[in-house]
């Protein structure tokens, strides 16, 4: 077994191992598990409307999962991505409800860039105290979630007067009646092609050019990257920059694509933390985020099914979830696991 | 004759390496015992071994005649064994007395005693002579201290038996002299020392007999005062060894480097660098000799834009480079091995062959418009390895962290030579390596010389800037004192150049003398 | 309201704010400073107001009174046992703290709405108890002008607790053969293993207190503040615990302190309304506050706080 091989098995068997985990947690609770896991089965792929929401739900977690790749990947830790995305969510919806009479080509992109920016500000902050004062990325950038979270509610409060913005202009809408009736009316949009593109663009940052490669020289070794001429500080917070823009545009498919507008919340959307455990499935790598992303985003919409279905709490479902990023996390003892197996065999 | 420790036959592996090989070691009581062996022959790991912090796979210990298991580190100070790190095991924000008591602190009624520790910690100080404030911060006092007071925390637990490891690696000459003096107290007053190393000069000093083992094989214990610092040498290394360089005289041309009057803080903003003049020609290699923190790190630095300059120039190549960008100073010519090679050198989580494209990758041929080409890297990549005889594993795709110490140090210096750099800054390039790879480092620095470059070593060990310069500075205290010509000078004015003892003043008669 | 009247309800109902943060906050002091990173306290939080809500309203009719007391005990335990999961992955398994942590907030939310679903028939929420802790005056204390009414009149035990507690964690940590060695294993764990401390066990330990505390800090909050649990009981009170902890330099009188004054935030933003000068500023502001000065106290401005050396970092023997 290479340790190419190993990679790619330890994402499987912790996928593997939270299932069964999920599915004794259910036994216990007095649930059927079969019946379960065919609710939530027929929740994701059951007609062709939940496929098309099911790819709905995908399309913000690949963005959250890039940003959260993407720095890892730079050697930041980016928690902020909640913070960032309700920052592009809020800045999409008020740029595609505020400026009438643009033509959609300009105004979609508009709204797009204004999401990309609102993201990118909120995470150049703390990649400023980070380049600037050595604050630690992960602490102001939690502080930074809940920041985003309370100015973006008086934003809202402060423009509308209740506790929703008016809906987009169909000049900055990502909806597409095309796609709505390929899948029975589900609310699937345009921004699924907008995430894929960020897929690509990512990769192609990262491997193919010199920024890139400047990016993950000073993520892996600060000093030496300093050592070899790179200016440190400039890529620790282009690299928090980058990371803000994927969660912006997050934030602007919800805007955009699914709601149409931006509420008053109670408390975090979930997906800029849900990105953690999409990135760290996919190995930070692109195509691994679009894997993790698909998964985790499927098991989301597939666990709407289980309470009408199965009578199971949708809740089983992030308890998976959370699961598998406890086995990610301790790969190395699947590693470990996995080399005696290896050894085992080949002794025989 | 009585043994007070005996490791009989010891094997220790590592998940299939194998660091140590049926090692015997027998330690009398009140003697001084070095433990001779190149840097990762296995030296330390023996000693782990007998600390308790490693367990071994086959054979026997006996402390005082009575075979024992020493399970863990508590196991050992049960013993009477005690070990001064290499790497002082002290906590920075701790006090001297909190770290001596850690682990076993006297209490009462539940609370820690500081007071009557610290008293009885004054009391063993002032017996052995080792002048440590009990009440001192760890982070405010000097290294020396600092291994005082690893020495306290031995003597503390009541240990018999001290095992020094590499004690004297970041020692000034006077707080080695001193060392020797607290050792040989420690034996007066009934201890036993273990003392490894692998400078052969200590051990021709203070020790009574040495064991030498060799890629983690025993190959055997004489008495000092039967052998010669070359057989030893050649039996740690296993053939005869070359102390000299084969070179041939220098033929300086042009001036390269040229730092005038340079001042430099450290991160402390305290001053590092005091108005130091250097001068580096074509076709010469410079061997910057002194002791650890005199301000080597602080002048290499500066003249690579690294750190922030006061006040002086540097002039590279007849340009004025003085607080440029580490970039734009490369670019004018100059090459850097820098001194730690995992810190500063490799992205040990690149490849070696994205290693080798650090400071090119941004440049035609390699990259245009901001695209890599990452064939031309690896093909750029393979040549260096085949050239620089870097053994990889699996060639340019091999993580850098997994290749040896030499070979990444081979590594470095091939990206940095493949370059053809007017003057090539190299820092403490062969610390930590076997003789094979410190050969291999000095023909290659000698080889760029006889191309017509410049060469700055930084050094610590006297013996390789003696070998390898053509001219010795001499630096102390952010100073260099005086220039040398290697062929002339000897080690012993060096090292009270080195020591600050005796600075070189002319006198108005022109002619010079010491003060 | 004059100036007083202002003083007399702000500062107690800022104690009664403060109360579950310090819990929470001297929680994270044990374990940062054993050098485990526990971004989990949020999610202990939420599996101990959980427990709390859940414990009060099964046994309050045998309990009776000493019901939010046995409720705080049955938090801690849980807590404590829920933080395993932390221990056992970042420490034995050398997993990613921050990661992991990450892993016990997600985990905790939906394991505490998954049985509550499950025992509530369906619904989002527990029903509310109705044995909560009693407020009282402390004795002679209260009758003292002006320091009376501020402090001891009208009082929850729980703040008194919390300030006993950060005052115990205060011996504990800076006058104990205990938190001497725990201090040394969150700066220095292989001088203390050298030393013959057994680093596991240590921070086996403190995580275990850390996770004990924040259970008690849920149950305070949910027992004293909501009175019962749902989705959005906690809600980033374990983030601003881990705030505090950082403000307050990782020392457990300065967690407390900090504690104090994001409790003091949280009483203005909610009662900013009725109060001359406060009124006029958006209550926003005062939310974020705490975060604000977080930050500000991370990028050196009030005073540069270090964080335990080796905080973050699994311990592995034999690698230096």
């Amino acid at each position: 077994m290479s340790n190419r091989a190993i990679n790619i098995l330890v994402p499987i068997i912790s996928v593997i191992l939270g299932l069964i985990v999920g599915a004794i947690v259910m036994v216990v609770s007095g649930y059927d598990p079969v019946n379960g896991y065919i609710a939530l089965w027929n929740g994701i792929f059951g007609d062709v409307y939940t496929i098309g929401e099911t790819i709905r739900q995908i399309t913000p977690y690949i963005l959250a999962g890039l940003a959260v790749a993407f720095a890892f990947r730079t050697g930041l830790f980016n928690i902020g991505v909640e913070g960032q995305l309700i920052m592009g969510w809020t800045a999409a919806a008020y740029v595609g409800y505020a400026f009438e009479g643009l033509p959609k080509i300009i105004h979609l992109p508009f709204a797009l860039l204004a999401a990309a920016a609102a993201g990118a500000f909120w995470a150049f902050i703390a990649g400023f105290l980070k380049a600037r004062f050595s604050v630690h990325e992960v602490i102001s950038t939690i502080m930074l979630n809940y920041i985003a979270l309370h100015i973006s509610n008086a934003l809202i409060k402060f423009w509308s007067g209740t506790d929703r913005t008016e809906k987009i202009l169909e000049s900055a809408s990502l909806r597409s009646p095309w796609l709505e009736s390929l899948t029975d009316y589900s609310r699937l949009h345009w921004g699924i092609i907008v995430a894929l593109m960020m897929v690509f663009v990512m990769w192609f940052l990262l491997e193919r050019t010199t920024r890139g490669f400047e990016l993950k020289a000073v993520g892996f070794n600060k000093n030496a990257a300093e050592y070899a001429g790179m200016n440190v500080n400039k890529n620790i917070i282009l690299a928090m920059t980058i990371s803000g823009i994927f969660a912006g545009l997050g934030g602007a498919m919800e805007a955009l694509g699914t709601f149409g507008y931006v509420s008053i919340k109670g408390g975090f959307t979930g997906i800029g933390f849900d990105g953690i455990a999409v990135a760290l499935l996919g190995a930070n790598t692109p195509l691994g985020v679009l894997f993790g992303a698909s998964l985790f985003g499927s098991l989301k919409f597939g666990a709407l099914n289980m309470p009408n279905a199965a009578d199971i709490p949708t809740e089983i479902v992030s308890i998976i979830i959370a699961l598998i990023i406890f086995f990610v996390a301790s790969g190395y003892v699947i590693r470990i696991a996995l080399e005696k197996f290896k050894k085992t065999k080949e002794g025989k | 004759m009585e043994f007070v420790i005996e490791m009989l036959g010891i094997r220790k592996e590592f998940g299939g390496f194998v660091a140590n090989n049926n090692i015997t070691l027998q330690l009398k009581k009140g003697e001084i015992h070095a433990l001779l062996g190149e840097n990762g022959a296995g030296k330390s790991t023996l000693m782990n071994v007998l600390f308790g912090l490693y367990q071994p796979e086959a054979g026997e210990i006996k402390v005082r005649g009575k075979a024992v298991k020493i399970t863990d580190p508590n196991v050992a100070n049960d013993l009477g064994i005690g070990m001064v790190h290499q790497h002082f095991m002290l906590v920075d924000n701790f006090t001297v007395t909190e770290n001596i008591i850690l682990g076993s602190e006297p209490t009462k009624a539940g609370i820690v005693n500081i007071k009557d520790a610290a008293k009885d910690i004054q009391a063993l100080s002032e017996k052995y002579g080792l002048d440590v404030d009990p009440h001192a911060k760890i982070e405010d006092i000097s290294v020396g201290m600092q291994q005082r007071v690893e020495i306290l925390k031995t003597l503390y637990r009541g240990a018999e038996i001290l095992i020094f490891d590499e004690p004297t690696a970041s020692l000034t000459p006077q707080e080695i002299n001193e060392l020797i003096q607290i050792m040989r107290r420690l034996i007066a007053e009934g201890k036993s020392i273990v003392l490894i190393t692998h400078k052969l000069k200590e051990i021709m000093d203070v020790s009574d007999r040495v064991t030498i083992i060799r890629k983690g094989e025993g190959i055997g214990t004489v008495v000092t005062a039967e052998t010669n610092p070359d057989q030893l040498a050649e039996l740690m290394v296993g053939r005869q060894v070359e102390f000299k360089t084969e070179k041939g005289s220098a033929n300086p041309k042009d001036e390269v480097l040229n730092v005038q009057d340079l001042v430099v803080l450290d991160y402390r903003g305290i001053e590092k660098i005091k108005h130091l003049n250097l001068s580096v020609r074509k076709g010469e290699i410079v061997g910057i000799a002194g002791i650890d923190g005199n301000g080597q790190s602080e002048l290499i630095e500066a003249i690579t834009g690294l750190r922030k300059i006061k006040s002086g120039k540097v002039i590279m190549n007849g340009q004025d480079v003085t607080n440029k960008k580490p970039r734009q100073i490369t670019e004018t010519g100059l090459g850097h091995i820098p001194q730690d090679r995992h810190k500063h050198g490799l992205v040990l989580d690149f490849t070696i062959g994205h290693n080798i494209a650090l400071q090119t990758y941004y440049k035609e041929p390699i990259s245009k418009f901001g695209i890599i080409d990452y064939k031309k890297i690896s093909n750029k990549a393979n040549q260096i390895i085949e050239e620089f005889d870097v053994r990889t594993g699996h060639g340019e795709s091999t993580m850098a962290r997994a290749l040896s110490g030499g070979n990444q140090q081979k590594a470095i210096i091939g990206r940095e030579v493949d370059r053809n750099p007017e003057l090539l800054i190299a820092a403490l390039p062969t610390r930590g390596l076997d003789v094979g790879a410190i050969e291999f480092i000095h023909r290659r620095l000698i080889e760029q010389r006889d191309k017509g470059k410049a060469v700055l070593l930084i050094s610590f060990e006297l013996d390789e800037v003696m070998n390898v310069s053509d001219r010795i500075a001499v630096i102390y205290d952010g100073q260099i004192v005086d220039t040398l010509d290697a062929k002339e000078t000897t080690e012993q004015e060096l090292g009270l150049l080195m020591a600050g003892q005796s600075k070189k003043v002319k006198t108005v008669e022109g002619d010079e003398k010491y003060e | 309201m004059s100036f007083l009247e202002v003083l007399y309800f702000i500062v107690p109902s800022a104690i009664f704010y403060a109360a579950p943060l310090i819990f929470a906050a001297i929680g994270g002091v044990f374990s940062e400073r054993s050098g485990v990173v526990n971004i989990g306290i949020e999610g202990i939080m939420v599996i101990g107001a959980f427990v709390g809500i859940v414990f009060n309203l099964f046994t309050f009719d045998v309990l009776g009174n000493f019901t939010p007391w046995a409720a705080l005990i049955a938090a801690m335990v849980i807590g404590a046992i829920f933080s395993l999961l932390l221990a056992v992955a970042a420490i034995s398994f050398r997993a990613d703290q921050t990661v992991t942590g990450v892993a016990l907030n997600l985990l905790g939310i939906a394991v505490a709405l998954f049985s509550v679903k499950m025992l509530f028939d369906g619904k989002g929420q527990t029903d509310f108890i109705s044995e909560r802790f009693p407020r009282f005056d402390v004795p002679f204390l209260s009758d003292i002008p002006f320091i009376g009414p501020l402090f001891f009149q009208d009082i929850y035990g729980t703040s008194i607790l919390a300030i006993a507690v950060a005052i115990l964690a205060w011996f504990v940590i800076y006058k104990t053969p205990f938190g001497l060695r725990l201090r040394a294993v969150g700066e220095h764990p292989m001088a203390a293993d050298t030393m013959g401390i057994n680093v596991t066990k240590m921070r086996y330990i403190a995580v275990m207190i850390s996770g004990g505390l924040a259970g008690i800090g849920g149950a305070v909050y949910a027992q004293t503040i909501t009175g019962d649990f749902g989705h959005a009981t906690i809600n980033g009170q374990g983030f601003m615990a881990i705030a505090a902890m950082i403000f307050g330099k990782w020392h457990p009188i300065g967690a407390m302190g900090a504690a104090l004054f994001f409790g003091l935030a949280q009483a203005l933003s909610i009662a900013g309304g009725s109060i001359k000068y406060i009124q006029d500023i958006p209550p926003v502001f005062l939310t974020i506050l705490p975060y604000v000065i977080t930050i500000f106290a991370l990028a050196g401005f009030i005073g540069k706080a270090n964080a335990p050396k080796a905080s973050g970092q699994p311990y592995i023997k034999g690698k230096r």
